[in-house]
């Protein structure tokens, strides 16, 4: 006989039925109910089996503590695994699993592990799988002990983040939680309520207990209705608080559309709020303690608290013949609300030999025998309870002397209370230990307010009084500490403390002899307190049983620090908007559509889409690319280039902060010149070339590649402001106000010259490396004689929005040149025919200026510049240091960026004298071109090496880097 | 943590960025110190337990640099002052 519906339920509508489906098997329930009171309802007691050894387990639990009702809800895409089944709200339709049955919950194949329970003890994975290798052990372990299974597809639900403020936070709608957002919301103050579950009002929701004179049902529902008249109030139920971080940060899980049914639900599935609170007020409540006896993992037994839970919030009776177990007043509270609402209590075992008179008297008059000084020494059943044996507690707290055997449908028991002090520690609140309720009790901080349970105080009368800002100081009738329940000082194998994770008085007895004595080497050498349970039931009763076995007090024993979140919480709740798309902004050019229009290929190059090349119908990818390269050689193409850095340096101290930041001296620079520079970090490594021109006396156009712009533009800033802030200079990124187009070939200049223009591009007038300001075709423009191909190009920004018609007017211009549009890869083929630097390319975090040709650049300078210092170390001076060179490849493809350059007659084993750093075919002489990092890499021009990838061999010749125009002749036309 | 922006008041760490320890000097000539003394410069920080000083910047906000004592044990801060501001001393609840 199990339990059933009974009257009474504040939570359940019982003019809605819905319909679910649970381990293969339809029910019904009513709206209001969760998926374990539904559960218990149809007399359903079996909810899984055990992480490790598959022993059946039902109901422990009525809220987030659960540990054994784990569910995976429903299927597909939608699928969650690992929720509380005493969590999860009914809906119409829904389909639920348990976790941890193979091949169903009835007949578990698994369950043979059970058999091999004294063979499975403590941290037994890490010592039988060690050897020869875990990995071959992992996946079947992980098939015998695990949880529930991972969705395999991408999440479909969408996801809302948002930020609030407020006065006061009150976390918890207990009575507590209530009272204290009554109090200050009063005062005006702008306060946010919040609660994890459906339903207000907490524990005694629905009880016989008396809250100011009025039924606990009757105060909760006046108090919810002043806080919904109060403007400054906001209520969010269904909202857990998952984190609090400093400084009353706090972050909440809202439940938006999990209880609704799949077909009705729109918008964001769940919520995640960050609260920044004046004070954070922690009414969260407390946990029940299991008593730890011989099997008292069986189904059926449960804690007695959460059996008047079921009772008082969905109208459902656990069992028809009781027994309590308990060592504090809270169980026989229990005991007479269920005897009333009609189970017939078998007995109430009480651990202490005294209970108060009250009580005694209570079960006297109702006919219930008690058994004092006494404690169950072990549950009997399979897969329910059917009986338990008690027996008599001596001094010590060991069971002695003749048990006595109570038949019974359920056991239910109650260990003490733990304080949910979770969100306290999780902000670095200070815990102390109580002895009366033998568990860890906040400390005072600042900004942070426990009430109630959560301070350990179980006296409503003094929960109100502290929830108007009085001190109270409550006293609680001490438990008797029985932490585990055996005839010896050795703990029972088979007493459970923590459910989820399979970890018994027995194991913490291992642990203990085998020195693993403070708690947080318990917590990694049992798994005691890991999983979704993270110390909820097990924490307390945990470090109570070491406490036990090492005879040293609690206290020094210590608490793990709980850290977020307090309940396992979707990633997609932290993700929000940031997945696919939304993770990264894709930045487009100006002139993007123009470039689909014209045929490109977009690919992302550092964030910005861009073209890779413009294949024609017909045309590979590749035959596009050397057709562009060869157009640029001999005719003229267009690129657009706007993503270039671009970052204006303003001040008459501009040039002299320019001249500390460059390895190039600036300030020698004239108006109206361009120079390429190189900039080091303190440490003396490249960390990023560019071309800097200067626009006037004070001022300066700083170019970067274009992934560095913002780090530079905060590196400028960095020095400017806590190094050097007397420099009188003024910086700021202007990357994206100038759209920038690069001309570049020989017949540039007479594209140019067909257009209307103030700019006189005679070869005279505007020289290779000069900056000119004017107009182009009626659009104002900057225009830099520089050039990244090696052939005669301008660089010609203009504003942002007048991209367009300039692009217009180049192309119109340039049709009867053959004007061709290039990409990304066409550009960086031509820079390697060059033998020009890349930086991420050719460097790394260990090159330096010396190493890539600009060793005279940095002895020519005589001013100090950032990292200069760094270029003189014993390690940057020494011979041999990896230099940048050209290979030559044989053959027609070309080499693997990271193939290794090997010295002939070496081999690969015994070290590589460097590496690939850009490889492409090059068009223009018709070959595969390579640059390298060679160890001494400039002494050894001309030597023929091996080239080693994956296996692969080639041979190959050291050249020098530029294969192209060494002399710079087509850049001086 | 709540960082008090001495240009923007209480904003969130979200906009902040840590600058490391503060107050290290880089010395006034490199070309004339060692390469212990610019070793220390470079790369020797106190990492203390308690109080230490540290430069933050207000990344996206106002965009400036700033000092500030915090305490690496419980995240508050003890101090938040100008970059040219003269160093607080940090006194015995270090
Ligand atoms: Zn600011």
């Amino acid at each position: 006989m199990s339990g059933g519906r009974v009257a009474g339920g504040v939570a359940i509508d019982r003019s809605r039925t819905i319909r679910f489906r649970w381990a293969g098997r339809d029910y019904t329930g009513f709206a209001g109910d969760t998926l374990a009171s539904a559960l218990l309802a149809n007399g359903v007691s079996l909810f899984g089996r055990s992480f490790k050894y598959h022993r059946p387990r039902g109901l422990l639990a009525a809220g987030l503590d659960e540990p054994n009702a784990i569910v995976q809800l429903e299927r597909g895409a939608a699928t969650i695994p690992n929720l509380k089944a005493s969590y999860v709200e009914l809906y119409d339709e829904l389909y639920a699993q348990p976790v941890n049955a193979w091949p169903s919950v009835n007949f578990d194949l698994m369950a043979v592990n059970a058999l091999f329970k004294r063979f499975i003890p403590a941290a037994f994975y890490y010592k039988t799988f060690m050897w020869p290798n875990w990995l071959l052990f992992e996946p079947l372990i992980r098939k015998a002990a695990g949880l529930g299974q991972s969705p395999k597809n991408a999440d479909p639900d969408i996801y809302a983040q948002l930020s609030a403020h407020c006065d006061a936070l009150v976390i918890g709608g207990g009575i507590a939680g209530l009272a204290a957002a009554l109090a200050a919301g009063r005062t005006g103050r702008r306060v946010m309520l919040v609660t994890g579950g459906a339903h207000w009002g907490g524990r005694f929701a629905g009880s016989e207990e008396l809250v100011e004179s009025k039924p606990a049902q009757a105060w909760i529902a006046s108090a919810l209705r002043e806080l919904a008249d109060l403007p400054n109030v906001a209520l969010h139920n269904r909202t857990l608080a998952t984190g609090h971080y400093d400084d009353g940060l706090v972050a909440l899980c809202e439940r938006v559309t999990d209880h609704m049914p799949l077909a009705d639900r729109t918008g964001a599935r769940q919520r995640l709020w960050r609260v920044r609170a004046g004070e954070v007020i922690l009414a969260t409540g407390a946990f029940e303690r299991p008593l730890a006896f011989a099997n008292n993992d069986l189904p059926g037994i449960m804690l007695a608290g959460a059996a008047a839970v079921y009772l008082h919030r969905y109208g459902v009776l656990v069992g028809r013949q009781l027994v309590i177990a308990t060592n504090n007043d809270s169980g026989w509270h229990a005991a007479v609300s269920l005897a009333k609402a009609g189970a017939r209590i078998v007995a109430i075992v009480d651990a202490r030999t005294a209970p108060p008179p009250t009580l005694l008297a209570t079960a006297d008059a109702m006919g219930i025998a008690v058994r004092c000084g006494a404690a169950p020494e072990r549950a009997v059943g399979g897969k329910r309870v059917r009986a338990v044996k008690v027996a008599a507690l001596d001094a010590q707290g060991r069971l002695s002397g003749k048990s006595e055997h109570f038949a019974c449908d359920t056991l239910l028991m109650s260990g003490g209370w733990n304080p949910a002090v979770h969100l306290h520690s999780q902000a670095g609140g200070g815990l102390r230990l109580d002895s009366a309720l033998q568990s860890f009790l906040p400390n005072p901080r600042d900004g942070i307010l426990s009430l109630g349970g959560a301070a350990g105080d179980f006296s409503i009368d003094s929960t109100l009084v502290a929830a108007r800002g009085r001190v109270t100081d409550p006293v609680n009738a001490p438990v008797r500490p029985i932490w585990s329940l055996s005839r010896t000082a050795e703990p029972d194998p088979l007493a459970w403390v923590d459910f989820q994770n399979d970890v018994t008085a027995g194991d913490i007895a291992i642990a203990a002899r085998e020195n693993f004595r403070s708690v947080e080497h318990l917590k990694r050498y049992t798994t005691l307190g890991m999983a979704t349970d993270q110390g909820k039931i097990s924490n307390v009763s945990g470090i109570g049983v070491l406490s036990q076995l090492l005879s040293r007090p609690m206290e020094a024993i210590g608490t793990t620090r709980f850290r977020p979140p307090y309940d396992p919480t979707a990633i997609g709740v932290f993700a929000g908007h940031r997945v696919g798309d939304g993770l990264v902004p894709r930045r487009r050019l100006a002139l993007d559509h123009r470039h689909v229009a014209a045929g490109a290929r977009i690919e992302e190059y550092g964030g910005w889409m861009r073209p890779v090349a413009y294949p024609r119908a017909g045309e590979t990818e590749a035959q596009a690319i050397a057709r562009e390269v060869r157009a640029v050689r001999t005719g003229v193409g267009l690129v657009e280039s706007s993503p270039l850095g671009k970052i204006e340096v303003k001040g008459p101290d501009a040039a002299a902060f320019l001249d500390r930041i460059y390895v190039n001296t600036i300030s020698t620079l004239k108006p109206g010149r361009c120079r390429y520079a190189l900039m080091l970090n303190e440490n003396g490594t490249i960390f990023d070339d560019g071309i800097v021109t200067r626009l006037a006396e004070d001022h300066f156009l700083v170019g970067t590649t274009s992934g560095h712009v913002a780090a530079i533009a905060e590196i400028l800033e960095e020095w400017l402001q806590c190094e050097w802030p007397g420099l009188r200079v003024l910086t700021q990124d202007v990357t994206t106000c100038w759209a920038v187009l690069n001309l570049a070939g020989p017949k540039a200049r007479d594209v140019l010259d067909a257009l209307d223009s103030s700019i006189d591009f005679g070869a005279a007038a505007f020289p290779h490396m000069q900056h000119r300001e004017g107009e182009i075709a009626g659009i104002r423009a900057r225009v830099a004689r520089i050039s990244f191909s090696g052939e005669l190009s301008y660089e010609i920004a203009v504003p942002w929005r007048d991209v367009d018609p300039l692009w217009t007017a180049l192309t119109a211009a340039g049709e009867p040149h053959g004007l061709t549009p290039f990409g990304i890869e066409a550009l960086m083929t031509m820079r390697i025919e060059k033998g020009f630097l890349h930086v991420g390319s050719e460097t790394d975090g260990a090159t330096q200026p010396q190493d890539v040709g600009f060793a005279a650049l940095l002895a020519k300078k005589k001013s100090d510049f950032i990292g200069r210092r760094s270029t003189q170390r014993p390690d940057s001076l020494r011979d041999g240091r990896r230099q940048l060179v050209g290979i030559a490849v044989d053959g027609t493809q070309p080499a693997e960026v990271g193939a290794h350059i090997v010295g002939v007659g070496r081999k690969a084993a015994i070290g590589s004298d460097g590496w690939i750093t850009s490889s492409a075919w090059s068009p223009t002489i018709d070959a595969p071109v390579a640059l390298a990092m060679v160890n001494d890499g400039a002494a050894r021009i001309g030597e023929a090496v091996r080239i080693w990838d994956l296996g692969r061999w080639r041979e190959g010749r050291i050249v020098e880097r530029c294969r192209y125009d060494p002399e710079g002749a087509r850049l001086d036309v | 943590m709540l960082i008090d922006c001495p240009w923007c008041g209480p904003r969130s760490e979200r906009e902040f960025r840590c600058g490391g320890e503060g107050h290290i000097v880089r010395p006034e000539t490199p070309d004339a110190v060692d390469d212990t003394v610019w070793a220390d410069y470079l790369f020797y920080r106190d990492n203390p337990k308690g109080l230490g000083y540290e430069r933050w910047l207000h990344r996206f906000g106002c965009g400036r640099w700033f000092n500030v004592v915090r305490s690496t044990t419980d995240h508050r801060l003890a101090a938040v002052y100008g970059m040219s501001d003269p160093r607080p001393e940090l006194g015995g609840d270090r």
